[in-house]
């Protein structure tokens, strides 16, 4: 036994996954089962209680599922994780446990459109109120904070453009306003971005991108930082407040730094319904193991791409924060040192019709509105992820009428480089 | 002693020699946490005294409670403490008189009090502050990675199946996994207020 601790590669194929205890099955079985038999009365009713650690009912937690979660917190550097069956389950989730009906929660402009839709009119009918800040202004931020604000979110590479967030700046904002920061780390992953180390308390994911990495499985994930003192000021009370559905039980002194994960699964996932399958589970697991590697690939590709792109006469502008002219450059080299990711937009001299055209000429990359697949993608974000924004928010959160987003696959570069060649001068 | 951080093998080596433990705290009240600890500790095997002044003549699980670390009349080998950090000295102070001695001083999750651990350990005694001891033998047996918990221990080798009553191994060949550094620090941050 030793105290050296293990890279990021060895923790993406072994954390969480020991040999199965009852058969020594060395991959992580897939538990197909909604529900586990008790030792006895008493077991029951600890486990029900919260008392003792195992397996009651999969809606709130399964063995291939755990092993996902401890995967993904070992990652990330957080205290554990919960799973969920998508990446915007895990945003109800996260904030049914933060928010209040009336109370307010501040996000970055720049977000997946399918996010800024779910804050603006889905949790409208909550009472949950999103206020906008602008990612490139950190004092916007702190102009934001109100006395009902309880959080604040951001992504750590932003949809659909690739920008850069300044993750330790608005990290502090929240610091001051004593609410936690939560970061949506889906299109870095942990591999190039971990927002824990930058002062995230919470991180979600769309585990269906990138994690999973093969574009066949939804999934979404929390990782608790176990950072944050729940406990201060009584600010979040279901954190904080007996619970009357666990015989009076305070969850931040039940369960300490593991405390909103816990949350998360008990007052969450079990009221809400949103689990993962185990078989999706099974899948982004098989998925993570190659992390390292299919990242690398990634972020090699997308650079040679987005060069290529910027070199090419028919391209007015590309967006990667990995090209040295790009804006956000220096925050990439900061936060993001091993590859830039492999989502980013670029706009063609042609406007509209110039980007309908190369989407319907392209041969390789496939039309669909996915990112973080082992193939590459292309959409028009303004006619479908983004389509629902009007005009302006569709300028401001990079999603232009010109503007085409590619996910850069894992396929040879030189591949795609040429099916890019052939659709932009046809 | 960093105890901001502890390392595996120390958890491990206390949890692992340990036989008996007096509970400061213990209640009758099935939903407090001091009910459950002391319950899951043995239902592992531990040999379990609770320690409450405020129910003295009623039992918990069967163990009859008793008023103070002095009225236990026999050696313990850990004293855990279910009280706030306020209350930690005393209890310290009245372990110290104990002839023999107990081995270890564990405060609980949310407990600290440097002080009171620093004369302990200058007695010689080993001395945990702001964790649970079920919480840990749960990681360290891996038990606990069922909630999704970062146990922070890799392991090519089969995990015990737990059943009632059964002591789980801690020896198991694990190796240290990932860390929950940012939360070490924030634990820290939060004891030395600025």
């Amino acid at each position: 036994m030793t105290d050296r601790l293990p890279g990021f590669s060895t923790l993406a194929v072994h954390a969480g996954a020991q040999p199965d205890p009852t058969t020594g099955a060395r991959v992580t079985p897939i538990y197909q089962t909604t529900s586990f038999v008790f030792n006895d009365a008493d077991h029951a009713a600890s486990l029900f209680g919260l008392q003792a650690f195992g397996n009651i009912y999969t809606r709130i937690g399964n063995p291939t599922t755990a092993v996902l979660e401890e995967r993904i917190a070992a990652l990330e550097g957080g205290t554990a994780a919960l799973a969920v069956a998508s990446g915007h389950a895990a945003q109800v989730v996260v904030l049914q446990q933060l928010l209040m009906p009336g109370d307010e929660f501040i996000a970055a402009r720049k977000l997946y459109g399918g996010s800024i839709n779910q804050f603006t009119h889905a949790f409208k009918s909550f009472g949950w109120n999103v206020a906008w800040a602008d990612p490139d202004d950190v004092a916007s931020f702190e102009r934001a904070v109100t006395p009902r604000t309880k959080a604040i979110f951001i992504e750590s590479i932003a949809n659909p453009a690739g920008s850069i967030t300044d993750i330790e700046a608005i990290a502090e904002v929240a610091r001051k306003a004593g609410v936690p920061l939560i970061v949506d780390n889906t299109l870095a992953t942990p591999y190039l971005i971990r927002p824990i180390d930058h002062g995230a308390d919470i991180v979600v994911h769309s585990l269906t991108k990138f994690l999973g990495g093969h574009g066949n499985s939804l999934g979404g994930i929390i990782v608790d930082a176990g950072t944050f003192d729940w406990s201060k000021d009584n600010k979040y009370p279901m954190l904080n407040e007996p619970r009357p559905e666990y015989h009076g039980i305070r969850i931040q002194e039940t369960f300490g730094n593991f405390a909103f994960a816990i949350a998360c699964r008990v007052l969450g996932l079990r009221d809400l319904g949103p689990a993962l399958s185990p078989f999706n589970a099974f899948m982004i697991l098989t998925g993570i193991e190659t992390l390292p590697l299919r990242m690398q690939k990634h972020c090699e590709n997308a650079k040679a791409v987005a060069e290529f792109l910027a070199g090419h006469p028919a391209v007015a502008s590309v967006n990667y924060s990995g090209l040295a002219s790009d804006k956000y450059n220096k925050l990439a080299r900061k936060y993001a040192p091993k590859g830039a990711g492999a989502v980013f937009t670029f706009s063609l001299r042609g406007g509209y019709d110039a980007g309908v055209s190369l989407v319907s000429k392209l041969q390789l990359f496939s039309h669909l509105a996915n990112v973080g697949d082992t193939r590459s993608l292309v959409i028009h974000p303004a006619s479908t992820t983004h389509s629902q924004l009007d005009d302006e928010a569709k300028v401001r959160s990079g999603a232009a009428p010109d503007v085409v987003r590619l996910s850069i696959g894992i396929e040879d570069k030189e591949d795609l480089i040429a099916d890019l060649e052939q659709a932009l001068s046809a | 002693m960093n105890h901001d951080a502890y390392d595996d093998n120390y958890i491990r080596g206390i949890l692992n020699s340990v036989k008996s433990i007096a509970m400061v705290g213990a209640s009758p009240v099935n939903v407090r946490p001091s009910y459950f600890a002391f319950k899951y500790l043995a239902q592992r095997g531990y040999d379990m005294i609770p320690v409450n002044p405020g129910h003295v003549g009623k039992s918990l699980l069967g163990k009859p409670f008793v008023g103070s670390l002095s009225d236990i009349g026999r050696p313990v080998d850990m004293i855990d403490i279910f009280r706030n950090s306020s209350h930690i000295m005393p209890v310290v102070d009245e372990a110290l008189t104990l002839s023999p001695p107990p081995k270890v001083i564990w405060m609980q999750l949310g407990a600290r009090d440097d002080a009171a651990a620093e004369k302990a350990e200058a007695a010689g005694l080993k001395v945990v502050m702001n964790r649970c001891p079920k919480i840990e033998y749960g990681r360290l047996s891996s038990e606990i990675s069922w909630m999704g918990v970062n146990s922070r221990t890799l392991s090519s080798k089969r995990a015990p199946i737990p059943t009632q009553g059964m002591r789980l191994s801690l020896n198991r060949m694990s190796v240290s996994g990932g860390t929950t550094a940012a939360s070490d620090r924030a634990a820290k941050n939060k004891s030395e207020p600025t």
